[in-house]
């Protein structure tokens, strides 16, 4: 049957069959590469039109309709204006850290695309501490967006960098136990081994209750995470102009705008891995005949399903919530999210060594 | 693939961003003037340095941050093995969040939470 890892196994054995191995770990090398941009390139288009789309959706108006078919060429002909838009770097910024910040950006949101399953046994790199890598490299993100406003020279970037900062930072920390508490359900930090671990129901349902606040929690803590409303702060647009990119013009600020929401895609992706099973299809118990017509639905489909449902969910928050204020954001983190995660992962790791999940 | 998707990954980061910046640069006439490189606040000129101090609240809740996330990263080989462990680790690591949870209760006293 027709599958991403099967593709990918025959142009591995055609290309060992042709060349030696240097030559085909070389070609492989920029196949993947390419995949990855062309994948980076769609999604950003791709989401940025779904956002406006769906806005427009839920306020009842029409959204982009002029280019393309329903306005589906939109986000194409905005990433053509902003290529001819001059990239400007004000008087007295720092040039070095102003350049560098959107690079750093990118290359963050790039490496987090590795442990990510796309579809069955169709994975850049199965690393042993999946998990523990995703959390450890999304937490570089911050650095690029302290290194853009602190280098703009401008008091509206400078105050969207540091609330970003001091945001990021606290709720890591609810999005990290809610992640280590399916560690412990599962007991492996490997991305495959915790789909596999799934095939026989995801951690949602089979977690009970205290898995459900977890999913709650960390789909709280990776939208604010990601600087999304009602937690965009950072770039509050009656406030601070753009927040952190007030500075940013042209390609480095389209730089910044994929990799946002390249960002917004890949945790969604970590969630739907982590709660809703990845790339394994829907089962209920026994209804064998309902499971076959599940199985025969590609698990590529399955994996970016459950992910752009997600994604739709953060942009329902968007236009849901109002915005916080700093500190009542900070209040929410530390005074009810972290005691309540932690007290979560105790429920679940006393679940967990009962023996109480399914 | 292995670990040297990273390689590729990165090199694929810098190239994406590098062949985007550069083609915007070609493409573009730019012509230059005395306001262009001013920062943008809103049109008014802006006054003074921009480094300047800032609110101390940002630096206490970085501080406090720092003390979980140490905590977090001792978490994650205890996650991996509490299930066989057993109510061992279940033991240990109420004890280790009760002596956090004080550090916790103690900033709390202190103030450190609060948005000033």
């Amino acid at each position: 049957m027709w599958s991403f890892s099967h593709i990918a196994n025959e142009i591995h054995e055609w290309l060992s069959k042709t060349f030696n191995p240097t030559l085909t770990l070389i070609i492989e090398m920029v196949i993947a590469g390419v995949a990855v941009i062309g994948l980076f390139a769609a999604l950003g288009l791709v989401l940025v039109i779904m956002e406006r789309k769906v806005s427009a959706w839920i306020q009842i108006r029409l959204g982009p309709n002029r280019v393309g078919s329903k306005g589906m060429l939109q986000s194409l002909a905005d990433t053509l204006k902003l290529l001819v838009k001059e990239g400007l770097t004000p008087n007295g910024a720092d040039k070095i850290m102003f350049n560098l910040a959107p690079f750093i950006a990118m290359i963050v949101a790039m490496l987090l695309m590795a442990p990510i399953a796309f579809a069955k046994d169709f994975q850049l790199w199965d690393l042993n501490i999946g998990v523990l890598y995703v959390s450890a490299v999304s937490s570089i993100m911050v650095i690029s967006i302290l290194m853009a406003g602190w280098s703009s020279n401008n008091k509206y970037s400078l105050m969207g960098a540091m609330r970003s900062g001091a945001q990021i930072v606290s709720y890591e920390l609810s999005a990290g136990l809610s992640i280590l508490s399916i560690v412990v359900l599962t007991g492996s930090l490997q991305v495959s081994d915790i789909i596999h671990s799934q095939a026989n129901g995801w951690w949602i349902f089979k977690g009970h209750i205290p898995a459900w606040i977890a999913f709650v929690t960390f789909i709280i803590a990776v939208t604010a995470e990601t600087n999304r409303a009602p937690f965009d702060l950072a770039e509050a647009e009656s406030e601070l102009t753009a927040g952190f990119h007030t500075e940013y013009s042209g390609m480095k600020f389209a730089l910044f705008f994929l990799a946002e929401y390249v960002n917004v895609f890949i945790v969604c992706a970590i969630g739907a891995t982590l709660f809703l099973g990845g790339w394994m299809p829907f089962h209920i118990g026994n209804w064998t005949a309902f499971n076959h017509v599940m199985d025969y639905i590609p698990s590529s489909v399955w994996f970016f399903g459950k992910t752009f449902f997600l994604i739709f969910v953060i942009m329902w928050f968007r236009w849901t919530f109002p915005r916080l204020r700093i500190d009542q954001l900070l209040n929410l983190e530390w005074k009810y999210l972290l005691p309540i995660s932690m007290i979560n992962l105790l429920l679940v790791t006393a679940m967990a060594i009962l023996g109480w999940h399914f | 693939m292995g670990p040297s998707s990273l390689i590729v990954l990165i090199i694929a980061a810098i190239a994406f961003s590098g062949i985007a910046i550069l083609i915007a640069k070609f493409v573009l006439k730019a012509s230059t003037n005395k306001q262009k490189g001013e920062p943008y606040e809103c049109g008014i000129p802006t006054q003074g340095k921009t480094w300047i101090q800032l609110n101390v609240g940002y630096y206490l809740f970085a501080l406090i941050f720092l003390i979980f996330d140490v905590e977090l990263v001792f978490l994650y080989p205890w996650a991996v093995v509490a299930k066989s462990i057993g109510w061992v680790a279940f033991i240990e690591i109420i004890i280790f969040f009760f002596i956090l949870f004080m550090g916790f209760l103690y900033a709390h006293k202190k103030g450190a939470l609060k948005w000033i």
